[in-house]
């Protein structure tokens, strides 16, 4: 039972100075904090450190790139083929459908949040400037694409190589493979990016970059099948890839190696069409990392 | 059908440009057959492909995916479901009038200019653009209902939704036969086929299997997403 304020001795309460202390450890810095937030996005891309339920579509679409290489591997060493069944850059490009189903996924999961959750003013609050939150939000979601779409490569390779076949056939088909994933993380990444920068809303994100990279490669396709290419041998249609990046990407490389064959193979048109279709896709990138500055430059 | 949840869903799907976005389907669909009709190819595999491929394959179940999760899904995202919930409204008359207002924008935006492009393409002979027409009617019904089932059921609706519309459909499908027939767009294609007589629309599904799929699936997917919402529990983020 305490007693009435005014009857307690006057004494006992004390307050300590203890002084206000400044941090005086060692500051780790601008770079420091850009490196961990890329480390950060990379592993938010594919739900590392959260919840099982996010870990679900990334390490889906993971299986769904890889496993069919392995089946692929296992059919050629099982038939004792002389070479893979498939081409290391024409596997790419037939799963790039899936590939982009997790760029879509996973873009907003990377950009949106920060923007609905209003997070984004909390890092600028730190050392972090502007475009080092670019640059790393960028890099990570490269990376992660780099990361799915080297996995089923190296599966190819290495069962290749296990299987006794042809090594520098492997090798140089591997690096082209290679190159073409790098086109793959960045061209269509960077105008993905761009799209998930512009909404706070994760699902509307989802649907508009799917809705732009599905329907410009359907449109792409169509307008290339209904151009008839067997019967005319003109590669008009051929310039319709330009809409999409994933299309763009796969027809710079079909040219740039000598790859793919076929009626539908989709090209750059000749040695022109080849500089236009580089310089598009460099354009797509430049100006996408460009608009997502300007996009970062107001918040 | 309750009008005011009618308008405000209609309001929160077209308001504010979201409108604008969404009337890019029927104008590429209309500025691609524009083009292909000054072309000299065979105008019916011109139309198969533009109208089957392009439309009913690609941006049929699109539209679908964006107005069906996005009559329900947005307002439970944000969490402003609870105040319509909270209103003396039976949980299905809500999802039938969302349904409703999704199947009208998408027929709105889908079936319109498929008639329209497909009359640019072919003009009337056979029955071939009314069969395309009525399929993606059909389809469209269908369409919104599934995705509008998936936005009560998961928190991941856009991605479950482009799953099916786009990996199982369309790459699945054209590996494992099997997976055609579950696929709402070979039901659609099997519809176009009825309606137009046998002219190589290319169905892999017959008649009589795809309409009571198409009942069963609109049907049941509208009251699975009536049950669902009727003991919806409101999550955080993860």
């Amino acid at each position: 039972m305490s007693l009435p304020p005014e009857t307690r001795p006057a004494d006992t309460g004390v307050i300590h100075d203890i002084g206000y202390r400044g941090y005086t450890g060692p500051r780790l810095g601008r770079a420091y904090a850009t490196r961990s937030l890329f480390t950060q996005s990379l592993r938010a891309a594919y739900g590392l450190g959260r919840s099982g339920k996010s870990k679900v579509l990334p390490f889906l679409v993971l299986g769904v790139v890889t496993v069919p290489a392995m089946i692929f591997v296992a059919v050629a060493i099982a038939m004792k083929r002389e070479e893979l069944p498939v081409e290391y850059p024409g596997y790419l490009s037939s799963l790039s459908l899936v590939v982009s189903v997790f760029l879509a996924s996973q873009a907003p999961v990377l950009l949106s949040r920060d923007l609905r959750y209003q997070t984004v003013p909390l890092y600028f609050s730190r050392p972090i400037t502007r475009t080092d939150y670019v640059r790393a939000k960028f890099a990570a979601m490269v990376c992660a694409q780099l990361l799915l779409m080297a996995a089923p490569l190296l599966v190819l390779y290495a069962g290749a190589l296990l299987g006794g076949m042809d090594f520098s056939h492997n090798t140089g088909q591997f690096l082209y493979g290679l190159a073409a994933a790098v086109l793959y993380a960045v061209v269509p990444t960077s105008v993905a990016l761009v799209i998930a920068a512009t909404t706070p809303r994760r699902g509307f994100g989802v649907a508009a970059i799917m809705g732009y990279l599905a329907v410009s490669a359907a449109v792409a396709t169509v307008a290339v099948g209904i151009s008839n290419p067997s019967t005319s041998g003109s590669d008009t249609a051929q310039w319709t890839s330009l809409i999409s990046p994933t299309d763009l990407v796969e027809s710079l490389v079909n040219e740039l190696f000598e790859l793919g064959n076929g009626l539908d193979r989709r090209h750059a048109p000749g040695g022109l069409g080849l500089a236009v279709f580089a310089l598009v896709a460099v354009a797509m990138v430049v100006g996408s990392y460009r608009l997502l500055l300007s996009r970062y430059k107001k918040v | 059908m309750n009008p005011t949840v009618a308008r405000l869903t209609l309001r929160g799907l077209l308001g504010r440009r979201r409108g604008l976005l969404l009337l890019v389907v029927p104008a590429l669909l209309l500025l691609v057959s524009a083009i292909a009709s000054g072309s000299s190819a065979d105008a019916h595999g011109l139309t198969v492909k533009i109208l089957g491929q392009l439309g009913l394959g690609t941006l049929v179940p699109l539209l679908g995916l964006v107005v069906g999760t996005g009559v329900i899904a947005t307002e439970i995202d944000d969490g402003s479901i609870v105040y319509l919930l909270a209103k003396p409204l039976p949980r299905w008359r809500i999802i039938t009038t969302k349904l409703a207002v999704a199947t009208g924008v998408t027929w709105l935006f889908s079936v319109v200019p498929t008639l329209l492009s497909g009359l640019l393409l072919y003009g009337t002979r056979d029955g071939v653009v009314l069969g395309y027409t009525v399929a993606v009617l059909v389809a469209g019904a269908a369409y919104s209902a599934l995705f509008l089932l998936l936005g009560v059921a998961t928190r991941h609706a856009v991605v479950a939704g482009l799953g099916y519309a786009l990996i199982w459909e369309s790459v699945v499908g054209n590996f494992v036969e099997g997976a055609r027939t579950l696929s709402v767009q070979q039901w659609g294609k099997a519809v176009a086929e009825a309606v137009a007589g046998d002219t190589a629309i290319g169905a892999d599904v017959s008649f009589g299997a795809a309409v009571p799929l198409l009942l069963v699936v609109t049907v049941g997917a509208t009251v699975l997403a009536s049950v669902k919402l009727a003991g919806l529990t409101l999550a955080g983020e993860e």
